[in-house]
């Protein structure tokens, strides 16, 4: 048996019955990273001492009886806009090039109550504004299946770590498909919760009414259990919900009969890859077989939802990325002449391309003269995405279809067109603006051999239907992983 | 391109913005912005009259605690991360003249 191999709930139970130790788990973590991370540039800060410091620290923990849950001292890797405290936070981005947390986030501090060990922070598109985490300041970071491609992106990092067997288990953060694309990119399961479900503290803000935190991992069952703890209501967030529904594992059943799932036809049409196709229509059929009453149907509007995220994205963005000035952390230009120059200078030259397309055009449409016919009007449309979801929901208990029209594209053919890459995520982005969950789980290869991944998006607080319908599709194939996620040592 | 981005605009978005782009980024950012425009002017097809804008899915709204401080006292650690700092305060430049 290989630990690195293992499921996050398959170690966790391992090292429950002590055939594995906490530090050896870790310690094969991070013997992966040194064996494949050069390559696949996952990582933005490995922690290895900090983390061999805490394994330790967990294993007395565990062998006292202190903890005792599924995925006590079982190591993951944290996308690098969750603030973790001292340890360097830059979201990506050269303005936070040197930022030192002075608290952590509530979504990892839920993680560390469960008993996780932190490996380190994961690379993203920066500030994740982007959709192949080629963004970053520090450097690309390559697919495990085909280092000629991209992992997609923003959680890019986290995606490919845990495809690359760095880790058991990751956090990522959606605001527009930024956990689901990804992780049909690289062949491994992402869930997207409810919005309001996992708190945003200590999250590093892009689209703060689009935003979540969420699982990605092997399988469903990790990705659940995962869930299970992170979410929970917390006072610092205004946006967080009260649920008692979150026991998100105990939707782990193999089951789908008289399930209705519902294949939006608006999102097998033009644009949609042949082979990708194929496989979600392949994977319908599967469910199907198992009892689901799978059909197509007409949601609508679907061309609108990319135009009104990058509207409320770009004006939520300008507004959450005031903070970086120069002034209370981060970066800080060299040469100023007075204040407002520092302000300017700091920011234009902290921040990358992309954020700074996105910060123009957020304070552009927020701007007096602009607001109702760009914000208002994105707010608007939002409103209606939201009701065709709603009537959607009336008919079908899941909504099922493609995370992103192609496989991963290959690296550096993404950037040099902002409007086409943004198209890439079409299947994702309305989920965010109707607050709804989504999760992707692989469903097959293209003739390239890269993954291709299934969405299964639900209604709101509906997350345990998704997780039954993801679970038992899963249940009919088995998690493959790269085989550069085999390769061994130097 | 329907939309065309005039050079006073982008100036005003800047200063909006707080970012100051070089010539060569200043048009590329107005050749962006105006096609991004021209992309956005796609929801005008909608009719959304009497359609109440949506900001947030959920009717969570007003959101109170008392106003008691709950965190301690972390000025120093805080400090730490500023480019500049003295005698327990963030140093800039001189802003009133």
């Amino acid at each position: 048996m290989d630990i690195r191999n293992l499921t996050a709930l398959e170690l966790g139970k391992k090292i429950k019955t002590g055939e594995i130790g906490v530090v050896e788990a870790t310690k094969a973590a991070l013997e992966q990273i040194q064996a494949v991370d050069e390559t696949v540039n996952a990582f933005v800060t490995v922690d290895e001492a900090g983390a061999l410091r805490r394994a330790e620290e967990v294993q007395k923990q565990i062998d006292e009886g202190s903890l005792t849950g599924a995925l006590a001292g079982v190591p993951a890797a944290i996308k690098d806009n969750l603030c973790t405290k001292d340890l360097l936070t830059t979201c990506s981005s050269k303005i936070l090039y040197n930022f030192k947390p002075t608290y952590t986030a509530e979504a990892v501090r839920n993680l560390e109550r469960a008993g996780a060990v932190l490996l380190g922070k994961t690379n993203m598109d920066e500030f994740a504004m982007g959709s192949t985490t080629e963004t970053s300041a520090f450097g690309v970071t390559r697919n495990p299946w085909n280092t000629a491609h991209v992992p997609g992106g923003s959680s890019g990092g986290s995606c490919a770590a845990v495809a690359a067997n760095e880790c058991f288990y990751a956090l990522g953060s959606d605001t527009g498909g930024s956990i689901r694309q990804p992780s049909s990119f690289c062949g491994v399961t992402g869930i997207k919760p409810t919005y309001g479900t996992v708190s945003r503290y200590g999250l590093i803000a892009y689209g703060s009414s689009l935003d979540q935190i969420g699982p990605v991992a092997k399988d469903v069952s990790d990705c659940a259990a995962v869930l299970e703890a992170i979410s929970s209501y917390d006072r610092k967030d205004s946006t967080s919900l009260k649920r008692e529904d979150c026991d998100f594992t105990s939707a782990l059943v193999d089951d789908v009969q008289g399930m209705r799932i519902g294949i939006p036809r608006d999102y097998l049409g033009e644009g949609l890859d042949e082979e990708v196709k194929a496989a979600v229509l392949a994977a319908a059929k599967a469910l199907a077989a198992k009892g689901a009453v799978v059909e197509e149907f007409d949601l609508s509007l679907v061309e609108y939802a990319i135009p009104a995220y990058y509207v409320i994205a770009a004006a939520e963005a300008s507004s959450n990325l005031a903070r970086f000035d120069g002034v209370k952390y981060g970066y800080r230009t060299e040469e100023y002449e007075g204040l407002h120059n520092m302000y300017k200078k700091s920011r234009s030259e902290g921040f990358g391309e992309e954020v700074k397309r996105r910060i123009m055009l957020g304070s552009f449409v927020l701007s007096s003269g602009y607001y109702d016919a760009y914000y208002l009007k994105a707010l608007r449309t939002k409103a209606l995405i939201k009701q065709a979801f709603d009537e959607a929901f009336e008919k079908y208990d899941v909504i099922l279809g493609p995370a992103a029209p192609t496989t991963a594209p290959k690296l550096g053919e993404s950037l040099s067109d902002p409007l086409k890459m943004y198209l890439g995520d079409i299947y994702t982005i309305s989920v965010n603006l109707a607050g709804l969950p989504g999760m992707t789980v692989p469903c097959g290869k293209d003739s390239k051999g890269l993954p291709i991944g299934l969405q299964m998006i639900g209604d709101c607080f509906q997350e345990k239907k998704m997780i039954r319908a993801g679970y038992s599709f899963e249940c009919t194939r088995k998690y493959e992983a790269p085989e550069l996620a085999e390769r061994r040592g130097k | 391109m329907a939309n065309v981005i005039s050079d006073e605009t982008i100036e005003y978005v800047g200063i909006l913005a707080k970012l100051e782009l070089s010539g060569e980024e200043r048009e590329q950012a107005k050749k962006d912005m105006g096609r991004m425009l021209d992309y956005i002017d796609k929801l005008n097809e909608l009719d959304t009259t009497g359609v109440e804008p949506m900001s947030h899915v959920f009717p969570v709204n007003n959101v109170f605690r008392e106003d008691v401080v709950e965190n301690g006292d972390d000025r120093e650690n805080m400090l730490k991360n500023a480019p500049e700092q003295k005698d327990g305060t963030y140093v800039v430049p001189i802003t009133v003249e």
